[in-house]
């Protein structure tokens, strides 16, 4: 899922400032996940406002609201009824529903609650982990289930580079070598002959570097 | 929870768990230690102290140590005084 985590308590209340009335906003799918925008984060958040306030001797309303996603305009139209009676937005979503909220409703300021971050997976409660830089050209079956792009710091596409030492990446002792990880597994699946094949040099124009991207199925369409 | 009962002017919570090893629940001590430790970087962050919640290990026979503990807390919570959330409930 889309790993995020949540900002600052003080840069959030710095965001806040000139607000009274603020309408919280969190998801039920990757933040919950990850513990940083869902119905508890949102209402934690939510008391630790209050509660910076008023020791402040300053008011603040929170309306805490989360939404099953905040990717989808049919979520979105349900605080519909009541965004009025709000100043602000404080959306605890990732990135693409903050902004989709923002979108949706262009008379609000809203305010992003979290860093959005990576694709990852769960490796323990509490423990998450980057997988998938959403390349657009997917390799797995070559590298044996495991991403060069993603999980070597060069993203190399013929690895290891020089900086690969006991299994580890020269950035960081405690990362794992991406290619050590892939030899590992072709080894395991007896897949060593596809080590042998040169991955040749890699198209980026299906990533983000060839520009922000829109997919449409015509066929799904109404 | 705890965070509520903040919110309400309270100026000081105290949690009372079973000795550790000895949860009817298996870890349901060790769980609610953690997140004691947890509300307590809320509250610094917030500003009102992590010194206001507190956990405390004790077995249901245990009366004496139950006394010592509400008393050691009174003590505690009352130098650090009433929680300045108190102070704008009472002016509302």
């Amino acid at each position: 899922m889309i790993v995020a985590n949540r900002k600052t308590l003080e840069e959030i209340l710095n965001m806040l400032k000139s607000y009274k009335k603020v309408l919280l906003l969190g998801c039920n799918e990757c933040v919950t996940v990850c513990a940083a925008g869902g119905e508890r984060e949102v209402g934690v958040l939510a008391s630790e406002l209050r509660l910076a306030r008023a020791k402040d001797g300053e008011e603040i309303e929170v309306k805490e609201q989360t939404l099953e996603r905040q990717c989808d305009q049919e979520y979105i139209d349900q605080v519909r009824p009541f965004v009025g009676d709000y100043e602000v937005i404080l959306s605890m979503a990732c990135g693409a529903g903050i902004q989709y909220v923002a979108e949706k409703y262009r008379s609000k300021p809203v305010l992003p609650a979290v860093n959005t971050t990576f694709l990852g997976v769960t490796l323990e409660q509490g423990v998450w982990s980057e997988r998938c830089q959403g390349c657009g050209e997917c390799i797995l079956d070559q590298t044996g289930g495991i991403c060069p792009i993603a999980r070597c710091a060069k993203s190399l596409l013929n690895g290891p580079c020089g900086g690969s030492s006991n299994g580890k990446c020269e950035v960081d002792k405690e990362l794992d070598c991406g290619w050590q990880l892939i030899i590992d597994r072709l080894k395991e699946l007896g897949q060593m002959d596809r080590y042998e094949e040169i991955i040749p040099v890699k198209d980026w124009t299906t990533s983000r570097d060839g520009g922000p991207r829109k997919r449409i199925r015509e066929d799904l369409r109404l | 929870m705890i965070l509520k009962a903040f919110e309400s002017g309270v100026d000081g919570v105290y949690l009372a768990g079973c000795l550790e090893g000895e949860c009817h629940f298996l870890r349901g001590n060790l769980r609610a230690k953690k997140r004691v430790q947890y509300v307590k970087t809320l509250l610094d962050e917030v500003g009102l102290g992590s010194g206001r919640v507190e956990m405390y290990n004790m077995s249901a026979a245990q009366g004496q140590r139950f006394a010592e503990v509400a008393r050691e807390m009174t003590e505690k919570i009352r130098a650090l005084g009433p929680s300045p959330v108190k102070r704008m409930r009472n002016a509302e």
